[in-house]
């Protein structure tokens, strides 16, 4: 198990909060709370060792097609594959949209 | 026409496939779901982390308050896809504080009733002591519930319901199973590695149903109803035995009756399942 | 040997009962008498093995079908007996029981209602105000330590090695968790709850009193009164104490157990 933690611009915070996912095998759980404006902070505990460059591209690839607002994002991950995490954040920012 | 298929879709909404949180929303009372300890309190398993396993923000557990047929009432429904469903200290506390304050409430001329949406393996084994005493208390706390309410419990699958937890599902008031269900004290691989590949085949996966399925259980008076895997026919289950009120007397006083049947059981030879359902006829009178 | 063949349980039973005649119509794998403690009345219960136990998974201590619900039975018994008194006999459970019993028979038949049955009374006995101490002379294991005893006000354990309380015997445990016994030891050392020792199991706060005695398997005169002062002690504690379980909170090791109570409190 290991800690990461990754940081992106951002835009005005999030409105309200969001959780989906579940912390079973292959899957994850994202937390998502408004953030410090212009701030996208996300911290992954995340049971695969030595995975932080390709949570990192994974990231890049996600946030460079959109400005997301400020939020804290919290990932409880259980080996899920990048598939299912890219999956699981769109709902979860859907979910600040809608929820 | 439009207003028929929606009906149609809602009645055929499956409960097994729902998590934790949308099962106790999908029982409460439309609108009434609250949440207590949410995962945004953040309060994890301390032990968890420790161990190098990622912890899950509610441990497991989610408790919501609300309403059940206008009713005040708790459902406490249990993650199966967390850690197995397993208890640890967090989540344990969660269901014995819960139904401690149902208590409370009752003697206080508040009338909550609670739900328990067992999904478990019992005793989360990286906190074992602590998941057994919690356990304990939990059990303590459905006896003392049951005083002055039903406390219902539901196993519906896919885990089933097993070690401590299946006691406290021996104490509830009214237990439901679905057909995905399994209810036992021992888990089939810890039968097998104690008991030997003879006693019991953890890996024949039909043998195993035949004896702790949930239309076995049925079969046998173990278990009072067997609801299709249907929130609406869940709900409406809950609703009709709240009204009914509490039973006369819970199976698990019942030890006459119990004692009377084993006592003429041939244990000279292996128990099966028409065997089971032979020596519990009338269970459930 | 486990310490039910030792027969630890009823070595004390006989020690605390004496020559009190054990209650008749019960499993023959349970010793259950009626005695006197400190001017108070007392029914003492032990599940012991009993090599001709119909069940054959049960024959060595285990609490399975016939000692689940003949448990249930000798509690309910008390309660009812005592129900128009002021004065309820205060239940002691001698605690020796390796396991819950793991065989076919037991699932089929249900030994987790059997179960049920057994902490169902020990509990509506706790309520109804009788004091209900487990005394821990052996193994207190999981189901069985559930169904035996972990429903009392009070908890007092002997100080030795073979007075052990957990989930899951550790084969069974590093099976079930995918690892080695010794990896599973090294963690318990550092993770209390996981520790099967008796001093890991004390900073949980769960147990209300450590005994130190000379013949933990065969108590002598010394060790029999340092207990009976122990029990006595219990009872005045417990005459003047709420019936619930929470005098079990309150450690540091178990600190989130308290912390989730006064949220759910606070939010309820």
């Amino acid at each position: 198990m290991e800690t990461l933690s990754f940081e992106f611009p951002a835009g005005q915070p999030a409105q309200r909060r969001a959780l989906v996912g579940c912390v079973g095998s292959g899957d994850l759980e994202v937390l998502l709370e408004p953030g410090q404006a212009g701030t996208l902070a996300i911290q992954v505990v995340t049971s695969v060792n030595g995975s932080a460059p390709r949570w990192q591209q994974l990231f890049e690839r996600m946030f460079r097609e959109q400005q997301l607002p400020a939020l804290n994002i919290a990932i409880h991950d259980f080996g899920a594959t990048p598939g299912v995490v890219r999956l699981r954040l769109e709902q979860g920012l859907e979910e600040l949209n809608h929820g | 026409m439009a207003d028929q298929n929606i009906q149609r879709l809602l009645a055929q909404r499956s409960f097994t496939e729902l998590g934790a949180r949308q099962r106790a929303r999908a029982l409460l009372d439309a609108g009434s779901f609250r949440e207590l300890i949410d995962p945004f309190a953040r309060l994890i398993s301390p032990w968890l982390p420790k161990q190098g396993i990622v912890p899950q923000a509610d441990d497991g557990v989610v408790v919501a308050k609300g309403l059940i047929d206008g009713q005040p009432a708790v459902i406490v429904a249990i993650e199966g896809a967390f850690q197995g469903g397993s208890l640890g200290e967090v989540g344990g506390a969660k269901i014995a504080g819960s139904l401690e304050l149902a208590a409370e409430d009752n003697r206080n001329g508040i009338p909550t009733r609670a739900v328990l949406l067992l999904e478990t393996g019992g005793v989360r084994l990286q906190e074992a002591n602590l998941g057994l005493a919690a356990i304990a208390e939990i059990q303590s706390a459905i006896v003392e519930l049951r005083q002055y309410q039903p406390v219902i419990g539901l196993v519906a699958g896919p885990v089933g319901c097993f070690g401590g937890m299946s006691i406290a599902a021996g104490l509830c008031s009214y237990l439901l199973v679905t057909r995905e269900a399994r209810l036992g004290l021992n888990g089939p691989q810890v039968i097998e590695q104690e008991a030997g590949l003879d006693e019991y085949d953890s890996r024949d996966r039909p043998f195993i149903w035949s004896l702790t399925g949930g239309e076995q259980r049925h079969a046998s008076g173990l278990v009072d109803g067997y609801v299709a895997d249907d929130v609406e026919a869940i709900r409406g289950e809950l609703h009709s035995l709240f009204a009914q009120g509490k039973p006369e007397t819970e199976r698990s006083r019942r030890h006459a009756w119990f004692l009377e049947r084993l006592r003429a059981v041939d244990t000279s030879v292996q128990a099966d399942a028409a065997a089971v359902r032979s020596a519990y006829q009338g269970a459930q009178a | 040997m486990t310490t039910a063949q030792e027969q630890r349980g009823l070595h004390w039973f006989q020690a605390l009962t004496g020559n009190a005649q054990p209650l008749d119509g019960l499993p023959a794998s349970l010793r259950v008498a009626d005695g006197e403690l400190a001017g108070q009345a007392v029914r003492y219960l032990a599940v012991i093995a009993d090599e001709n136990n119909p069940f054959p998974r049960a024959r060595n201590g285990e609490v399975g079908l016939l000692e689940g619900w003949g448990l249930a039975q000798a509690v309910d018994a008390a309660i009812e007996a005592d129900r128009n008194s002021p004065h309820k006999r205060a239940l002691i459970a001698i605690v020796d029981v390796p396991s819950q019993a793991y065989g076919r028979r037991e699932e089929a038949y249900g030994i987790h209602q059997a179960l049920a049955g057994a902490v169902d009374a020990y509990a509506r006995a706790r309520l109804a105000g009788h004091a209900l101490i487990g005394l821990l002379v052996g193994k207190a294991m999981s189901g069985a330590f559930l169904a035996h005893g972990y429903q009392a006000n009070r908890l007092i354990a002997l100080r030795d090695s073979g007075v052990m309380v957990h989930a899951m015997g550790k084969a069974a445990a590093a099976r079930i968790t995918l690892r080695s016994v010794e990896e599973l030891e090294a963690l318990a050392a550092e993770v209390p709850p996981m520790a099967y020792d008796l001093d890991n199991y004390a900073s949980l706060g769960l147990l209300a009193d450590i005994l130190d005695v000379q013949q933990v398997t065969q108590p002598t005169t010394a060790d029999l009164s340092r207990v009976q002062e122990a029990l006595s002690r219990a009872l005045a504690d417990i005459a003047s104490a709420p019936r619930d379980l929470r005098s079990r909170l309150g450690a540091t090791n178990r600190a989130a157990s308290s912390q989730v109570r006064e949220l759910l409190r606070a939010q309820w």
